[in-house]
């Protein structure tokens, strides 16, 4: 579903991706533990098609249309309501939000106040919603869970966990490895553009990842 | 390093070509006779106008390149001829004037030639402070030959524009349709002047290639021992 | 991508803007005090017995116009950059170009608002006996809006990311607004001089040519701004 060959990116010296290849596979989710400046964020973007790798190739079953973004930030505009921002970004995609969604999220009540009235763990909310306003086959998520309270963080691992049943590919990204590894069905961990490690989880829990990330990191 | 040594002799031959040239034009070339001597600024006002245009088309094309093929060399070469570019139009805004005050009797005049080479050099000067704007080398180039390509395609219009102002400025004499209106040994002394002002823009433009493939080098020597971002 | 998507995303974008735009009305109305304090200034600046009003009033309109139409190039992708929104319409399936030809709408649209607003203004505050030739007036208006606005969309997608943002946009827009500012103001002149269209017909045509040209080449231009 999601493919990465030989990736290879620099901006001017610094080298962010330095021979990157793996594969996701429908009901696969990838989880890519980093410190700050390895690439993560880097190779989020070249699968996303909003970087051209300077060599090698990324390739995702369905193009732009299949992909769903989760990042630190919420991308909406705080001037339109929850309504507005999910039939604009919809519209883009050629499909309607629909109430379903919202009720998933608990947003119903929220649905036509204004984004920047809403408190930072709504707007997460909103924003997750925006993600999969399309129904996306491939789910890329950079740092998801930064700034996110309990309940947020839970309905958040919720959904990825429905999305990853229903044969859907996500790899996530993040420098936490508590927050990462239980959703993750493969691991990788990455230092300086390259992957250092990348397997399957196996059963391994966040303590036990975390240690070898730790060792392997240091 | 070569190859700043070769800008260098080209740049030092056409400095003396250039004495060599005016020794013609004061003392082997006619007095033109409704100017007089003031008219003599021409054979160096003239080249360097035209240079400096054309080395806004060059940086054009060599954007064009760029934006297909992504090479630095392009880029490197686009960002040389457009600092050449502009020290060229400072050389035409400065010369008009001096021109222009024994024959207009004021330093500046808002006439079409002046006036559309200081546009010239407004475009210069903002792709070089675009360039300074952006930190990321290849964002860069990249914005620098869209800059650089739409500059390319306002000269036209300006070249346009002088046809339709009416002007103290003297109709261009050479380059308008139908034979030069020069007579003989003019053209002449015109022409070597021309060919010495193509020498000092191979030769400006090859010393600053080399200055700036020369810095990347000290950058990415120093940047290479440092904690990268991504 | 076939045309009638691109047109509706291009449209779904600039209604998009719009709509934030007249909700929070903020460069709409800081252009609209810029207009109107400019031409409050001009009145008071002149000498009433020295010039007449049909003499200034060319120079005042194109100038009020071109600056204001520079505060509101400023904003246009501005908003994108909070939260960032921009990527997310980078990763939608659309085409770039739409991306642009909704900012250029979304643009156009403001600065004809204010100049909608501003002719009767300056009618009203010059004692203007403009309704004869407003036909031809709007026409130029309308073409030299077009060229420096199409080139300020392109470079705005540039300079909203540099240092200096608002500083560099105006540097880098003057010497492509100067011609069309200039053609604009002599046509202008000439027909509240009551000379005859034909004369300024060339203005029109190269107004026309130059727009063409350069919403070709930022259409053809925008990608290279926005992919990395």
């Amino acid at each position: 579903m999601l493919r990465a060959e030989g990736l290879r990116h620099s901006f001017g010296a610094v080298r962010a991706l330095d021979d990157v290849s793996f594969t996701v596979n429908p009901g696969q989710t990838l989880a890519v533990f980093g410190p700050n400046g390895a690439g993560k964020t880097t190779l989020l973007k070249v699968l996303a098609g909003l970087i051209q790798p300077q060599a090698g190739r990324a390739h995702v079953e369905g193009g732009r249309r299949a992909i769903g973004w989760i990042g630190h930030q919420p991308q909406l505009y705080g001037q339109l309501t929850v309504n507005e921002n999910l039939r604009f970004w919809g519209s883009l995609y050629g499909t309607p939000p629909s109430a379903e969604l919202l009720a998933r999220l608990g947003l119903e009540e929220h649905a036509n106040r204004q984004v920047r009235a809403l408190s930072r763990g709504l707007v997460q909310r909103v924003a997750i919603a925006r993600a999969l306003v399309h129904d996306p086959r491939v789910l890329l998520l950079d740092e998801p869970f930064t700034g996110l309270d309990r309940i947020a963080a839970e309905a958040l691992s919720r959904l990825l966990g429905q999305h990853a049943a229903a044969g859907r590919a996500t790899v996530l990204v993040t420098h936490n490895v508590e927050e990462g590894t239980e959703l993750a069905t493969d691991v990788a961990f990455m230092r300086n553009g390259r992957f250092v490690h990348f397997a399957p989880r196996s059963g391994r829990g966040a303590l036990q990842v975390g240690e070898e990330y730790r060792n392997a990191i240091a | 390093m070569r190859m700043l040594r070769a800008g260098r002799w080209i740049s030092g031959v056409a400095l003396a070509l250039l004495a060599g040239v005016y020794v013609r034009v004061l003392a082997y070339t006619p007095v033109e006779a409704s100017q007089g001597l003031a008219q003599k600024i021409f054979y160096l006002h003239v080249p360097a106008a035209i240079w400096a245009e054309t080395a806004m088309v060059l940086v054009g094309l060599a954007s064009i390149v760029y934006l297909f093929t992504k090479d630095p060399r392009l880029d490197r070469f686009a960002a040389s001829s457009a600092e050449v570019g502009t020290i060229f139009c400072v050389i035409v805004l400065t010369t008009g004037p001096i021109w222009g005050k024994p024959i207009w009797g004021t330093w500046w005049t808002w006439d079409a030639r002046l006036t559309l080479t200081l546009f010239l050099f407004l475009l210069y000067v903002g792709y070089l402070l675009l360039r300074s704007a952006v930190v990321d080398p290849a964002t860069r180039a990249r914005y620098a030959a869209v800059l650089g390509i739409c500059g390319m395609c306002e000269v036209p219009f300006i070249h346009l524009s002088v046809y339709m102002f009416p002007t103290l400025h003297p109709m261009p004499i050479i380059l308008q349709p139908g034979r030069p209106k020069l007579p003989g040994s003019m053209l002449t002394t015109w022409l070597l002047s021309l060919g010495v002002f193509t020498l000092f823009y191979v030769g400006f433009v090859v010393q600053r290639y080399a200055l700036s493939y020369l810095r990347e080098q000290l950058e990415a020597a120093a940047g290479a021992g440092g904690i990268g971002h991504a | 991508m076939p045309l009638p998507d691109l047109l509706r995303h291009s449209w779904a974008l600039a209604a998009k803007d719009l709509r934030i735009e007249f909700r929070s009305r903020t460069a709409i109305l800081s252009a609209v005090v810029f207009v109107v304090l400019a031409f409050v200034v001009f009145n008071f600046g002149r000498d009433p017995t020295a010039v007449p009003n049909v003499a200034l009033a060319p120079s005042i309109l194109w100038v009020t116009f071109t600056l204001a139409a520079i505060l509101a190039l400023n904003r246009a992708f501005n908003l994108e950059l909070e939260n960032q929104a921009f990527d997310g319409l980078l990763l939608a399936p659309i085409d770039r170009s739409s991306i642009y030809l909704g900012k250029l709408i979304a643009n156009l649209v403001f600065v004809a608002t204010f100049e909608l607003i501003g002719v009767p203004l300056l009618i009203l505050f010059f004692n203007l006996r403009l309704l004869p030739y407003l036909g031809p007036l709007a026409l130029l208006i309308g073409l030299a809006t077009l060229g420096f606005v199409a080139v300020g969309t392109l470079f705005s997608a540039m300079t909203v990311r540099t240092r200096f943002a608002e500083l560099l946009l105006p540097v880098l827009l003057l010497p492509f607004m100067i011609l069309p500012l200039s053609w604009g103001v002599q046509a202008t002149v000439r027909l509240l001089a009551g000379r005859p269209l034909s004369e300024i017909a060339g203005w029109l045509n190269m107004l026309a040519v130059y727009d063409v040209v350069f919403v070709a080449l930022a259409l053809l231009l925008f990608p290279a701004t926005v992919t990395e």
